[in-house]
């Protein structure tokens, strides 16, 4: 499904990721497991495309995505920090995806419904995003990504920041998420018991 | 914090005479030379003829037309131009860039005179007196006020804020109308607010490139009160422009709370234009923006050299007296007939010097009016907001209306102080003190609660720890208000119209009776004076300047 091969970014005279290959098959999720600051949330970024590789390739589904833009590549990513747009209720983030295409209100906001439902935050679609708590935002995060049905979503310390009971609560909520929506997922993240909670195969990195 | 809720026998408090005291000259100053004219304005608009005689004035309704449809339309063109220059220097790192930001934003500081006279240099002839050329010098002067506020808004909008847009599967368009400008809504509010407030109540830059044609309601204003005698008219039109900035106000302050956004934080790193488009949009915007806000001042020095098609120093020459002059004597100009212009009842070399006397006596009365109000407004806390509003309200009122309040106010003994020389810096400290106070008062604000704890603990008295905590916190920002109130003096022009008296001209005053006259040499002598005030003005907001950044850097 992702294929990346041969990518490599330098920042100056420093070499952040030198020649990676890296695959992820379709419905898999991927942890890619190493310590903070070794450039995994670059790649994240590489392969989102809102940051141009200095060399190799990235394919989706066997189609070269490479010099395509963020916006025409169909590839979900959870922020660690959110990104929630704070100019927008819960309901318009989650659908904001649906509303770049052009979709109908109507089919945009059954599709809302539905992602507030799987990710248990019924009754949230008028809140303001900034008063959510930090576990609600991860949440409203994850349903804004998966609404436009991505072929890939990327996560980039999803459930950092969080207390340990809220966290480990999270990381099964996500894990089923994931599986139940059948997604193609790559997961960032420095904490092993996270990985393997959620993940079908790691990466040490 | 903690001390907010303290009670308020708290012994750890200054002593309770503290505020009071500080807030006395201040309050006392702002009592007797603010809020009593600007009453007296208003005691005059109750006569019930004046108000019914003023509005059915022949002309009136041109007047209200054109200052409303030239401040439209100058704000909304700044809000465009000053899109891409906020954007550029908000969001990008690239060399010369403080340098660009120092073009775009010095204008704003200089005096309205300066940035007229510029244009009359710049602009052809067919350009003198018309809307076009007041409103392109509105737009120069006003600049500043987008790429600040806008580009302030701008650097705390997270770069993944937008990059999560994309991924969302918004393009460039997108993002920026659903993402980008929802989130710089209130600053554009803010910007365009501002921006309208000026340009309404604009004087110096109307009245030198508008000319008799186009008259805004301040130069209206003027024109009734010293021209015609009508002061009632006068005081009914000042009050007609006050409703209206009270209204904008109040309107502007309603749709930034409903546009504000939690959208606060450290501002996101500036970063180098990395693909090809991106490098050619930033060396674009960065060339053009320094070449049309360069272009005007220098177009003002070199036409003050040139006279009849030649270049020459005629002008300056004549600007100091041509036969064996002595240099200077500020009290000089009365009966010179040994200066050129002193024969025209305008000395161009002695207003300097009247400039530079009255700059240091209004600085120094700002500093120490708008120092104790700051300290008095942060010492108090919750309660200082009363003095808070109260010492902004100068600002919030044209300067025509304050001079023409002042004028009609203190012409009677046992306060007929019109004719008093320090009724001039007076005004101009009223103007310059906000900008004291708002230098100072983030600073104040700043300071942790714990330092004056600290102190305590050291052995402090109350009134010691708040001596070494908070107020030898204020000397440095003073520093910095200094600076901007003197360069506010030096360039005040619309209520040292009303108050100003032969022999005591200032340069602005001097530059603008200097453009009045027929004739290639005072015109040319007019734009050597001004690039003199040009130069001393910059010169002050670049001392002041460095010492914000000095402060900036302390810190």
């Amino acid at each position: 499904m992702l294929a990346v091969r041969d990518l490599t970014v330098r920042f100056g005279p420093r070499t952040v990721l030198d020649a990676v290959d890296l695959d992820v098959a379709a419905g898999e999720v991927v942890a890619l497991l190493g310590p903070s600051g070794s450039g995994k949330s670059t790649l994240l970024r590489v392969i989102a495309g809102l940051l141009v590789p200095d060399g190799g390739s990235v394919t989706v589904d066997g189609r070269a995505v490479t010099s395509l833009p963020a916006h025409q590549r169909n590839i979900g990513l959870v922020f660690q920090d959110e990104q929630l747009f704070p100019h927008l209720s819960v309901a318009q983030n989650i659908g904001f995806g649906l509303r770049m295409q052009g979709a109908a209100k109507a089919a945009i906001a059954a599709r809302v419904a539905e992602l507030l439902a799987l990710v248990g935050l019924p009754g949230f679609a008028d809140r303001s995003v900034g008063r959510l708590s930090g576990g609600e935002a991860k949440r409203v995060a994850l349903a804004r990504s998966l609404a436009p049905r991505p072929a890939v979503l990327l996560l980039d310390e999803p459930l950092t920041g969080l207390d340990r009971d809220l966290h480990d609560r999270l990381a099964t909520d996500l894990a089923a998420l994931l599986r139940a929506t059948a997604t193609t997922a790559l997961l960032v993240t420095h904490d092993p018991d996270e990985a393997a909670t959620i993940a079908d195969r790691i990466v040490r990195w | 914090m903690e001390l907010d809720r303290a009670p308020l026998n708290d012994p750890n408090r200054p002593p309770r005479w503290l505020v009071p005291a500080l807030a006395a000259v201040p309050g006392l100053v702002l009592g007797t030379f603010f809020a009593w004219p600007v009453g007296t304005l208003l005691a005059r608009v109750l006569q019930p003829g004046s108000v019914a005689d003023t509005l059915a004035s022949p002309g009136l309704t041109r007047v209200l037309w054109f200052t409303l449809w030239q401040a439209v339309f100058s704000t909304a063109l700044t809000l465009a131009l000053g899109f891409a220059p906020a954007y550029v220097l908000a969001r990008f790192r690239f060399p010369g860039r403080r340098a660009v930001l120092a073009l775009v934003t010095v204008p704003f500081m200089l005096p309205t005179v300066v940035v007229g006279a510029a244009f009359l240099a710049l602009l052809p002839a067919t350009w003198h007196g018309t809307a076009r050329a007041v409103i392109a010098a509105h737009v120069f002067f006003n600049i500043a006020v987008v790429v600040r506020l806008v580009g302030a808004m701008w650097a705390v909008i997270p770069a993944d804020l937008t990059g999560a847009a994309r991924t969302l599967g918004a393009g460039p368009h997108q993002v920026l109308r659903h993402v980008v400008l929802p989130l710089l809504r209130p600053s554009l509010i803010a910007a365009g607010t501002v921006v309208f407030l000026f340009t309404f109540t604009s004087f110096g830059v109307a009245a030198l490139l508008g000319g008799a044609a186009n008259p805004t309601l301040e130069v209206e204003i003027a024109r009734r009160a010293t021209q015609l005698g009508d002061v009632d008219g006068a005081a009914v039109l000042s009050v007609v422009q006050l409703l209206v900035l009270g209204g904008v106000v109040w309107w502007s302050a309603r749709a930034q709370r409903r546009a504000a956004l939690g959208l606060a934080g450290a501002a996101t790193a500036r970063r180098r234009p990395r693909a090809r488009a991106e490098r050619r949009l930033v060396a674009a915007v960065a060339a053009v923006t320094s070449v049309v806000m360069v272009a005007p001042l220098t177009g003002l020095v070199l036409q003050s050299f040139r006279l009849g098609g030649r270049f020459t120093l005629t002008a300056w020459r004549r600007l100091g007296g041509t036969s064996g002059g002595n240099a200077g004597g500020s009290s000089a100009g009365s009966g010179g007939g040994n200066r050129p212009g002193a024969g025209l009842g305008v000395d161009p070399l002695a207003s300097l010097f009247v400039s530079l006397r009255y700059a240091v006596v209004a600085t120094a009365l700002a500093v120490a009016l708008g120092g104790l109000a700051a300290l008095a407004i942060a010492t108090a806390r919750r309660h200082g907001r009363l003095l808070d509003v109260g010492m902004m309200l100068p600002l919030g009122t044209s300067a025509v209306t304050l001079g023409l309040g002042l004028l009609i106010t203190f012409d009677v003994a046992p306060v007929d102080w019109r004719g008093e020389w320090w009724l001039v810096p007076l005004g101009h400290a009223l103007v310059a003190s906000p900008f004291v106070v708002r230098a100072v008062l983030p600073v104040l604000r700043a300071i942790p609660p714990d330092r004056a704890a600290a102190a305590a603990t050291l052995g402090a008295s109350p009134l010691r720890a708040w001596w070494w905590v908070t107020a030898r916190a204020a000397t440095r920002p003073v520093l910095a208000g200094a600076g901007i109130a003197a360069a506010v003096s030096l360039g005040e022009f619309g209520a040292t119209t009303f108050l100003t008296r032969a022999g005591r001209e200032t340069m602005p005053i001097a530059i603008g009776r200097l453009l009045g006259r027929a004739g290639a040499i005072p015109r040319a002598q007019a734009f050597a004076l001004a690039t003199i005030l040009l130069v001393v003005t910059a010169a002050v907001i670049a001392l002041a300047d460095r010492e914000v950044a000095a402060d900036a850097g302390r810190s």
